[in-house]
């Protein structure tokens, strides 16, 4: 039997006039956890799914433990040993744990027999890989970590030896992570193989035995992980010497711009989401708010920028007051100066069936300099979003493309470019970098100290921590939809994560 | 109201359910795997002209049965190749099907037997059989229970006594069955159906099919057994009803028999109350009774039930993403 688990030799392909993968070649070894990094639409996916039988390379062989496999379809990889974890989890909601895990691995056609088969084995395997989830449960009903471990599951349930996880992390709590690496950990030891696709790379050095680097559908380097460190991995994925950390002076805090006070919201079903807040924003600062996604941080947001209405409590804006508990206007907030990158960029900050210009200028469009009457000056639109792709270095520097066909960074410069140009007195921007590869996220990192340098008063949330410290010049750190707490950006990682997990103090942690 | 009334209604209730309770599950099939289906109509009166047409010139019930089930699966693969395969829109395929299948059958009709669009009237042979169930005339004089087991269970077609076992068989079949957890879940998420090595695209095709097989029943039903032969479109919107009565039970089996038994209720009391008198009948006028199942959905669908819950995936086609 080969060293190797999975060899590719001289995998090529191409999707019309994109060149995805140019003939890679990579051989991982049995037994280890092999990290696959590269920028957002350098290949990684679609070498993975090329793996999975979900697309047929043009050329090149694939080796599975030294025999040559050819993988037509996800049923020819699964029955190769092949499972994977894909980002969005291939799931069925309303079916139950024990239904996903059945699915397609039924036995025979009636099912109660194989259902009473699949839980013993389950029961099995989730002791085999400490891996509790109940198999009754409803997939909706679980939170994402443990949807996760269905995903992990479901492969081992289907023997396979060969773990492929693409993006595992991306929807996962720090805590929830820790464990999914304790699980793999666990994998690893019980013999399988796992490949790691990911961005992030302190995952990298924290878990992988070796390292393949992608770059614009090149393999270009593959290193130990002992042996490298993550300068130079992200030196080799961008292809050129990155700041991995943000340089800034010091702050110089001004007046109040944007004070809130006592502000409640409730969603929908009536449950508090953000709970008696207050805080103030100066100009010339930015205030970080820290916390574990979904605790209250977006609606707060969206309250403030006017998306959602408030149930109680008070915005002032540079002095004036501002109606939060009414039905919510972005328009008239713009109006007053405040400029909002939402969270979301694919659902609110952009169309992306729009072309660039248009997207560019959408939410302003109003404006006099794009049309006098209800007619827009469609050359205005284009000039003006041109000088904009310019500014902020957007590619393909094309006003006319449609947005979708711009990468997640280049998406995100578009939503940024909109908002900081209009030069508001206080922005207030979601998650900046989600999605976003590491060279275009130096580039908006730098920019957002501009603007505070320019007086600007800044609240940013990010469920990134080191984002949130290496940017902010105070952190408040929200659980449960309250202010667990503020601190300097100086705080340790372990004392900010204690607050986000809703410890008040350490004692009650080392207990 | 007597007994006796009350089993007329009950029975006639039963009669013109059937249609319903077979395109509904027609439908379930259908968007259970992702595919909206709003071709019902047209596959049920294209079934229901091939079905007499058929067993006016053979002369054989069966022939005719088969013909109009060989039609509408025709029609359905029609609808699967334009939004399985080709990845079209649904709902203007399924609408496509409504329009030829109305058009088709009269000039089709008028050009074979120069009746105005008309089948000739069927033979005894030619029709439906019904089924006496045993023991029914034995057991008709005994009060109360005679007329409810000889009048209302019993002497009904056997294609009746099908269309309700096929409720209870549905439901086993989705829930109980290795091809039911697949369809359940292709209309769900079909990314994890195809990951996990099944063709999304076979699954749908036999989902379409099945519908098609029970569309076709309910059309030879309309022909063959509730009238004597083909009548222009003489489906008269009954597929829609029984669309709304699918959304109405939540994509539900057990649901799809008590909706389709209320619509047909209604139906039946608008029927009834033309011929007798009824106490406070006879004040409202028909066609409030004729529209009561539409405005009943309308209303019923507008929230008094609570979300309809369609499968997530019905009506995307789907495609492996990039």
């Amino acid at each position: 039997m080969s060293d190797f688990a999975i060899e590719l030799k001289g995998i090529d392909k191409r999707f019309g006039a994109v060149h995805a993968n140019k003939n890679i070649n990579l051989k991982v070894a049995r037994g280890t956890i092999h990290g696959i990094i590269g920028e957002n639409g350098a290949g990684k996916s679609t070498l993975m799914s090329i793996l999975y039988g979900f697309y047929q390379a043009d050329s090149g062989e694939i080796f599975i433990s030294g025999q040559r496999a050819n993988i037509k379809d996800s049923k020819a990889a699964i029955a190769a040993g092949i499972g994977m974890v894909h980002q969005h989890f291939m799931l069925v909601e309303n079916f139950s744990v024990l239904e996903n895990i059945m699915l397609g691995a039924e036995e025979s056609a009636i099912l109660t027999k194989g259902i009473t088969k699949a839980r013993a084995e389950l029961k099995r395997l989730e002791e085999q890989y400490e891996m509790e989830v109940d198999p009754d449960a409803i997939i909706e009903e679980l939170p994402v970590g443990v949807q996760q471990r269905v995903e992990i599951l479901k492969a081992i349930y289907r023997k396979a030896d060969i773990l492929i996880l693409d993006e595992p992390t991306g929807v996962l709590t720090p805590a929830e992570a820790d464990h999914l690496f304790r699980i793999l950990a666990q994998l690893k030891e019980q013999g399988k193989t796992v490949i790691l696709i990911t961005h992030k790379l302190r995952e990298i050095m924290a878990i992988t035995d070796e390292v393949s680097v992608m770059r614009r559908g090149e393999m270009v380097a593959t290193r130990k992980t002992s042996e490298t460190s993550v300068e130079e991995l992200a030196e080799l994925m961008v292809g050129r010497h990155v700041l991995l950390r943000v340089e800034k002076g010091e702050a110089k805090p001004g007046d109040v711009k944007l004070s809130v006070r006592n502000l409640t919201v409730r969603d929908s079903r009536g449950v508090t989401m953000v709970d008696n807040v207050s805080f103030d924003v100066r100009a010339g600062e930015i205030v970080g708010i820290a916390g574990v996604a979904g605790n209250g941080q977006s609606e707060l947001l969206e309250a403030i920028g006017g998306m959602r209405s408030a149930t109680s409590g008070t915005v002032t804006l540079s002095g004036q007051p501002v109606d939060v508990t009414g039905p919510g206007d972005p328009a008239d907030m713009r109006k007053r100066g405040l400029a909002h990158v939402p969270e979301d960029r694919h659902h609110t900050g952009l169309v992306l069936k729009f072309e660039e210009a248009e997207n560019a200028m959408l939410g302003y469009h109003r404006d006099k300099t794009f049309g006098q009457s209800f007619l827009l000056d469609v050359d205005a639109m284009r000039k003006d979003a041109m000088e904009k792709i310019e500014q902020y270095d957007i590619r393909p520097p094309n006003p006319r493309l449609k947005t979708a066909n711009f990468s997640g960074g280049n998406q995100q410069k578009i939503v940024l470019a909109r908002e900081m140009e209009r030069n508001p007195d206080v922005l207030i921007i979601g998650q900046p970098t989600r999605g976003v590869d590491v060279g275009a996220i130096e580039f908006i990192h730098k920019r957002i100290i501009e603007m505070r340098d320019q007086g600007k008063a800044i609240l940013l949330v990010s469920v990134e921590l080191d984002e949130i410290r290496s940017l902010s010049d105070r952190i408040i750190v929200m659980f449960a939809g309250r202010i667990a707490g503020e601190r300097n950006p100086d705080a340790s990682e372990g004392e900010l994560g204690l607050l986000m997990a809703g410890v008040e103090n350490k004692l009650e942690a080392a207990e | 109201m007597d007994t006796n009334t009350i089993v007329v209604l009950l029975q006639s209730t039963i009669r013109v359910s059937v249609p319903l309770i077979l395109t509904a599950l027609a439908g379930l099939y259908a968007e259970r795997s992702g595919v909206v289906d709003i071709g019902l109509e047209g596959k049920m009166l294209a079934a229901a002209f091939a079905g007499a047409a058929t067993a006016a010139v053979t002369g054989s019930a069966i022939t005719g049965v088969g013909a109009a089930m060989l039609v509408s699966v025709a029609l359905s693969l029609v609808h699967g190749y334009a939004s399985i395969s080709q990845r079209g829109d649904q709902i203007v395929s399924g609408t496509a099907i409504n329009f030829i299948a109305a058009g088709a059958t009269v000039i089709l009709g008028q050009a074979w037997f120069q009746q105005g669009g008309r089948t000739p009237a069927l033979s005894a042979d030619a029709r439906l059989l019904t089924y006496k169930l045993p023991g029914a005339d034995a057991v008709r004089d005994v009060p109360v229970l005679g007329p409810i087991y000889s009048g209302l269970i019993s002497g009904h077609y056997i294609l009746t006594y099908f269309a309700f076992a096929m409720v209870p068989i549905t439901w086993w079949v989705l829930y109980r069955t290795r091809f039911g957890l697949r369809l359940r879940a292709v209309g769900e998420n079909p990314g994890a159906v195809d990951t996990a090595g099944i063709s999304v695209v076979r699954m749908r095709y036999l989902a379409v099919i099945c519908g098609g097989m029970l569309c076709g029943l309910a059309g030879a039903y309309l022909s063959m057994a509730l009238a004597n032969g083909f009548v222009k479109n003489m489906s008269a919107g009954r597929g829609f009803i029984a669309l709304a009565a699918l959304v109405f039970a939540n994509w539900k089996p057990k649901n799809i028999l008590l909706t389709c038994l209320l619509f047909g209720f209604l139906d039946a009391l608008s029927i009834y109350s033309q011929n007798v008198e009824l106490p406070i009948m006879s004040s409202i006028p028909d066609q409030a009774i004729q529209a009561l199942p539409y405005i009943l959905t309308v209303i019923l669908l507008a929230g008094f039930i609570g979300k309809a819950s369609p499968p997530k995936a019905s009506g995307v086609p789907y495609v492996k993403e990039r």
